[in-house]
């Protein structure tokens, strides 16, 4: 029988860049497999001309046997492809069913919606693979892992028989993510074939029949989790001998730099992000927060560097009551921050990367004189930056958006670590990067800490929370459900905190 | 999630007081009309219009100003405590009949010792609010498809110009409507390529097709019109269609039943809209484009056409708007005739939150400022009318103050759509 | 028709070595955007413009009608009208060549200067009309800059003229040095508070500049119909003010006819005042950064909301400026038809000259001289003035698109920099 799927020589390139280069890939009928590889490997880009949405630049895609065309997502739809996107494709203010309605209306008279029709097709996809959903609610009103089942919903609604799954876990929490390999399983069961992409080694081998790794655009391999070991997919993965734990010396525990308390926080509905939550960084030490994305993490951050009014509490850094101080009081009182958005937040994208650089000092000696900027004095900054943080870039006058998103980051590590820093605030230092990028921000984060400064670390990447931090708090709805040692984390431990279920009750849940 | 609950209420809390302490400032300045020379004088309201013929006079509404005043401040005196302190439980119509109540008492302080036409005032608020309304609908096909369209202005313009030209030669109505369209669909055209093919900054796109309608329509009337006046002169302005017997119903008649027939197109448009973009597939699809264009894309849903046929409507809308202030009410072209109308429809559709029928609610506001600027200045309450005219204006800049935060726009409007 | 625009451009951009002339002039300097484009812009609208006003005189649409009969005619008037239009724009904007070398000789031949004068007048016309566009390009520029859209500079020109008209009128028995700087001041502040009202509601309710800006204009011209007509009008009646001093005139550089006056030369300098504030001051980065990326301004402790009110406030008051600069230099009273559109003429002198204290005072140069000619053409060549307003809407369309220049020309694609703005409402 042949395979359901086969790609033959797909290349794509976009200017500069081969993102694939001749990949030939086979899928199953009934299986299981997993695309592994780093940001930037090409994952995404295969999957997406797969689904339409590229038009590869040469090799054939092969549905059944058969030879096919895909110009759209029209031509993936009609070929039996859904594709679950890392971002999700909902629109907020439509309700489950217009959503998945959307494309494929259900119409009364040829011209008007007929959305009960709809919703009984969703019922019946929910009960029969086990997507517990209500047809009538509101996207925006829905939390991540529902609107996940919505997206799953949609592309069966659409009698998909290949399923294309982009970084489903992203979002999750090892429990939610436990839940979806269940769905995975039923899927399968019932004749569905899954792509699953994912950069994340363990679930690799805890879910795939088979796992192809790409690196650098090229097929690099293709095993299964009976063969293939974290660490023999790693190095297939990067192409080299990666060590996955940092090495880190006992923390040097200082003063208190930043002490938070009661804190509380509204988001921008006016529902409260973050609620009563206390905690302190000493000198010399990480505290990492762990918890699934959108829990009140970015809210805690923006209201810490003053970017956020805050409700009620209390901040304190070095002593100093900051609750209500300016960004640039917070700023000036010794605080680093790398933001969760690099480019909206921390870059301006079209100034040259020499501005960049000081940021948010251009206005202090030796920089500025009174009013006016002392532009020989930035240059000079400038340059000795871009050398010392090894900033790729041909140009200091260059537009930022130039530049990768690795050298965009050390950009910003560059600015904020140039500092006599006494705090940093690092949020999700490392999304998107690439291993070798990665492995950089890390050892410069574990430096500052040895050098005796105080990180806050917010990242849902609970392998960079526990490769960094000598003591972890997680998040949850806008609570700190429990902060622990290091040593005493566990992968079990911090998932159920995650999920809202505390210590010591087991059987409660708590949302 | 008992929390969340918590948190709304509590901002429900905060807009109850803020909505009641607004109508209690209102109760203070109708109070404050009081001591102004109004004792035992009275206020007529005339409620026939002799607009169109009349069949059955209406009894004039006679007040005594000075207790009529007393009542309605006292009135809103009362809501604003209870809606402080209990609050109603529509407090958005709360306010919209508080601000309807104060204007009552304005116009029963300016009509002190004098008369007025109410039914007169309704009418030409509806008539001054059509092109508005229009405008309005015209932006709301662009922006829910996700294309702001600030040209609508220019559109109007060329629609005017083009109508009574076509309808000069034609010497047929009809097909100076038309041609209206077709010369607001022409900018639209072009604002739809620049923004969607190109992605030019929408608002620097629909700003160079305001000018280039200014200039083209300016040019084109001293470089022809001038020269050929014939093609000024298209006739009387289109008559107003009597609805049989419903016309003659008083007060009523003249305001609903007897009016141009673009007033009647623009009343059915309200109502296909609304149906068209809450209940149809192809209205769903445009509103799924103007929220989340790749969400619609992954779809199977071309972005690129919804957006330029919505864009397209927008302009022979506009196009219609224009025409009904040409050949629909004055008869001949003027130079800039538009006088701001297209922008005070995209205020009025920000007002109204996209919707058609909030849109037409704040069109009215404007037409009816419009119309009451008119009539003061007959009535010479002692405010010049050159102030006065400001009021539309500064109207527009307090209701887009007070709305744009509590509107939500479509969530891609303005961004151009590129596929990867 | 528009789905794969993108991939065929990345597909041109990367597999096409060879380059036509005008590409190896300016893309290998990498000036398009700053240089050809606005240049192309120009020449293409000019061409457009041509066949507009071929196409709206009835000589040559008749001429036309016959193009069967004799087609060689039809194409000689096409030529000769749109010629003739040109050529009196050109005489119009710098005078006849052949009347400056006879001044010229008379000068000095007899050391008479009053035909010299005469011969140069058209080039002083056009330096008077191009001081307004400088200021009031500057003022729609700086907001730019600060990622705000000012299109309230016409609104902002008839304050500034309303109160530096007020205050030259009014005030008495002042030396010209306290009466001429007080009377430009308050130009400048009028015009500074008219630009700051719509700064202030974007910043407090993110009510949008460009619709708040437009309202502003209205008010504008209906409190300036109100003045002229009631409480500022000549005692006569007359809708227009009474005078200014003679102390409070921004004094002509040449003798009469010569009408150019010291304004021009203000122009220069606050061009370059601007320029050294935006970007060679502390403040000047804030509002780029506002303008470039308001987050990342946010983040790096730049107080926004403060930043846009100052903006527009500086905006505002370089509109009043011009204003001021035309009551104080020109008309020296206060008109009903006051500006004849130099505020909306702006946006496009703003986009053309990207933006750019110099790039503006190019483009004013460029639109000041046509506008000049204009005038003439429409006397010689009766071709209404408004075909300006054209012209200037096609090259902001083409300068805001240069993807449809490079479609053209045939040029390649050039990085995007700083300057442009992009967002919805907001």
């Amino acid at each position: 029988m042949a395979p359901v799927l086969e790609l033959r020589g797909v290349s794509k390139s976009f200017p500069g860049v081969l993102a694939n280069d001749n990949i030939d890939l086979t899928l199953n009928q009934g299986e299981i497999l997993a695309l592994l590889g780093e940001n930037g490997a090409g994952k995404t880009t295969l999957m997406n001309i797969l689904y339409g949405l590229y038009t590869l630049d040469d090799g054939e895609i092969f549905i059944r046997g058969q030879e096919v065309d895909i110009h759209d997502s029209n031509d993936a739809i009609e070929q039996g492809i859904g594709m679950v996107h890392q971002h999700f494709m909902l629109v907020p203010v439509f309700t489950v069913t217009e959503n998945v309605m959307l494309g494929v209306e259900s119409t009364r008279a040829g011209v008007f919606l007929d959305r009960e029709t709809a919703a009984k097709r969703i019922r019946e996809i929910s009960s029969r693979f086990g997507l517990q959903v209500d047809p009538n609610a509101m996207i925006e009103d829905l939390p991540v892992g529902i609107q996940q089942r919505v997206e799953i919903i949609k592309i069966l609604y659409r009698e998909a028989e290949i399923l294309i799954f982009d970084e489903p876990t992203a979002v999750l929490t090892p429990q939610e993510a436990e839940e979806l390999f269940k769905v995975f399983r039923s899927l399968v069961d019932q004749g569905k074939s899954l792509i699953f992409i994912t950069h994340k080694l363990k679930e690799v081998l805890a879910i795939a029949d088979r796992i192809a790794v790409l690196r650098d655009g090229r097929l690099a391999g293709v095993t299964t989790p009976k063969e293939a070991t974290e660490a023999s997919l790693a190095k297939m993965m990067v192409g080299r001998e990666v060590i996955l734990r940092v090495d880190k010396k006992p923390p040097q525990l200082g003063e208190v730099v930043l002490e938070v308390e009661n804190l509380r926080v509204q988001d921008e509905r006016g529902l409260r992000a973050v609620d009563d939550v206390s905690l302190q960084v000493r000198e010399g030490e990480v505290l990492g927060i762990a918890g699934v994305q959108g829990n009140g993490q970015t809210e805690l951050v923006e209201a810490l560097v003053g970017l956020r009014k805050i409700e009620s509490g209390m901040v304190k850094i070095l002593g100093k009551d900051t609750t209500h101080a300016l960004p640039r009081e917070i700023t000036e009182a010794g605080t680093a921050h790398v933001p969760e958005d690099r480019q909206q937040d921390g870059l301006v994208l079209s100034f040259p990367v020499v501005d960049n650089l000081v940021l948010n000092t251009y206005y202090l000696p030796p920089f500025a004189k009174g009013i006016s900027l002392k532009h020989d004095e930035i240059e000079k900054a400038g340059l000795k930056r871009v050398e010392l943080f090894d900033i790729r870039t041909p140009s200091i006058f260059l537009p930022t958006s130039n530049l990768s998103g690795g050298n965009q980051q050390k950009v910003i590590v560059a600015r904020e670590f140039s500092r006599p820093i006494r705090l940093l605030i690092a949020s999700q230092p490392t999304r998107g990067l690439d291993i070798g990028s990665i492995e950089y921000i890390h050892r410069r984060i574990l430096q500052k800490r040895d050098e005796g400064c105080a990180v806050l670390l917010v990242s849902p990447e609970l392998d960079e929370i526990m490769g960094l931090s000598d003591r972890i708090a997680v998040i949850f709805e806008g609570n700190i459900l429990g902060i622990m040692p290091a040593d005493e984390a566990t992968k079990e431990r911090l998932g159920l905190l995650m999920a809202g279920i505390q210590e010591k009750e087991p059987a409660a849940v708590v949302a | 999630m008992a929390e969340i609950a918590v948190e709304r209420k509590a901002l429900f809390d905060r807009k109850r007081v803020a909505f009641g302490i607004v109508l209690l400032v209102m109760a203070t300045l109708t109070f404050l009309l009081l001591p102004a020379r109004s004792e035992g004088l009275t206020s007529t309201f005339v409620l026939t219009s002799r607009r169109g013929g009349v069949a059955i006079e209406a009894p004039d509404l006679v007040l005594s100003t000075w207790p009529t005043l007393l009542v309605i401040g006292l009135v809103l005196a009362l809501g604003g405590i209870w809606q402080a302190i209990k609050g109603f439980k529509h407090s958005d119509l709360t306010v919209a009949l508080g601000v309807g109540l104060m204007i009552m008492a304005f116009l029963v302080w300016a009509a002190r010792g004098a008369s007025v036409n109410l039914t007169g005032i309704f009418v030409s608020s509806l008539v001054r609010a059509t092109p508005i309304a229009l405008a309005a609908l015209s932006g709301i096909y662009s922006e829910r498809s996700g294309v702001v369209n600030i040209a609508i202005e220019g559109m109007m313009l060329m629609g005017a110009f083009a109508a009574v030209v076509v309808a000069s030669i034609t010497d047929n109505m009809l097909l100076g409507i038309v041609g209206g369209m077709l010369a607001g669909m022409l900018l639209a055209l072009i604002h739809a390529v620049l923004s969607i093919r190109y992605r030019v900054d929408q608002i620097v796109s629909g700003a160079s097709l305001i000018i280039l309608a200014l200039g083209t329509t300016s040019y084109l009337q001293r470089a022809v019109l001038n020269l050929n006046p014939e093609l000024n002169q298209p006739g009387p302005a289109i008559a107003a269609v009597p609805i049989p017997v419903l016309w003659k119903i008083p007060v009523l008649g003249p305001v609903l039943f007897n009016l141009s027939p673009i007033i009647y197109t623009m009343f059915g448009l309200l109502i296909v809209t609304r149906i068209l973009m809450n209940n149809t597939r192809w209205g769903l699809r445009v509103r799924s484009v103007g929220e989340h264009p790749r969400a619609a894309d992954t779809l199977g849903i071309n972005v690129f056409r919804t957006r330029y046929i919505s864009v397209l409507i927008s302009g022979a809308i506009a196009g219609l708007a224009g025409a009904y202030m040409s050949i629909g009410s004055a008869a001949r072209f003027n130079e800039g005739m538009s006088a701001g109308k297209g922008f005070l429809g995209l205020a009025a559709m920000i007002f109204g939150n996209w919707n058609p029928g909030g849109a037409f609610f704040g069109s009215l506001v404007f037409g009816f400022f419009d119309s009451l600027q008119e009539k003061l200045a007959l009535l010479q309450v002692g405010v010049a009318g050159d102030l006065l005219g400001m009021a539309p204006y500064l109207a527009t800049m307090v209701v887009l103050a007070g709305f744009i935060g509590r509107s939500r726009m479509p969530a891609a409007d303005g961004q151009p759509y590129e596929k990867e | 028709m528009s789905e794969k625009p993108a991939i065929s451009e990345t597909a041109e951009t990367t597999a096409e070595p060879k380059r036509n002339f005008l590409q190896r002039i300016f893309v290998r300097s990498g000036k398009f955007s700053s240089l050809l484009l606005p240049i192309l812009a120009v020449f293409s609208a000019l061409v457009i413009g041509a066949i507009i006003i071929a196409v709206s005189t009835p000589d040559v649409l008749s001429a036309w009608k016959g193009l069967f009969q004799d087609p060689l005619g039809a194409l000689s008037i096409t030529w000769i009208t749109v010629r003739d239009a040109y050529a009196a724009l050109l005489e119009g904007s710098f005078g006849q060549p052949t009347r400056i070398v006879e001044a010229f000789e008379t000068w000095r031949a007899t050391g008479e200067t009053r035909p010299l004068l005469d011969a140069f007048r058209p080039i002083s016309e056009s330096l008077v009309l191009t001081t307004p566009y400088i200021f009031a390009g500057l003022a729609v520029a700086l907001g730019f800059r600060g990622g705000l859209f000012n299109i309230g500079a016409e609104g902002q020109l008839f304050v500034g003229g309303l109160a530096s008209a007020l205050v030259g009128y009014s005030l008495t028995n002042l030396p010209w040095y306290v009466h001429l700087p007080l009377a430009l001041l308050a130009g400048i502040a009028a015009g500074a508070i008219w630009g700051a009202i719509p700064g202030f509601l974007k910043a407090r309710t993110g009510a949008h500049e460009v619709i708040n800006t437009i309202m502003m204009n209205y008010v504008a011209f209906r409190l300036t119909d109100y003045l002229l007509l009631g409480p500022m009008s000549r005692p006569d009646g007359m809708p227009m003010t009474p005078l200014i001093s003679p102390n409070a005139y921004l004094p002509t550089l040449f003798p009469t006819p010569m009408r150019v006056h010291v304004g021009f030369l203000l122009s220069l300098a606050v061009a370059g005042l601007v320029y050294w504030f935006l970007w060679k001051t502390t403040l000047g980065m804030e509002i780029r950064m506002v303008g470039a990326n308001p987050k990342a301004a946010r983040y790096s402790g730049v107080r926004v909301s403060s930043i846009i009110v100052l903006t527009m406030a500086l905006s505002g008051a370089l509109g009043g400026l011009a204003g001021a600069s035309q009551i104080l230099g020109v008309d020296h009273q206060m008109v009903r038809t006051f500006s004849s559109g130099f505020g909306f003429d702006s946006i496009a002198l703003a986009l053309l000259g990207n933006s750019h204290p110099v790039g503006v005072v190019l483009a004013s140069l460029l639109f000041g001289f046509m506008r000049a000619g204009a005038a003439r053409m429409q006397s010689l060549a009766n071709v209404p003035v408004e075909i300006i307003r054209i012209l200037q809407a096609i090259v902001i369309i083409f300068v805001a698109a240069p993807e449809i220049m490079r479609g053209i020309y045939r040029l390649k694609a050039i990085r995007k920099g700083e300057g442009a703005i992009k967002r919805g409402w907001g």
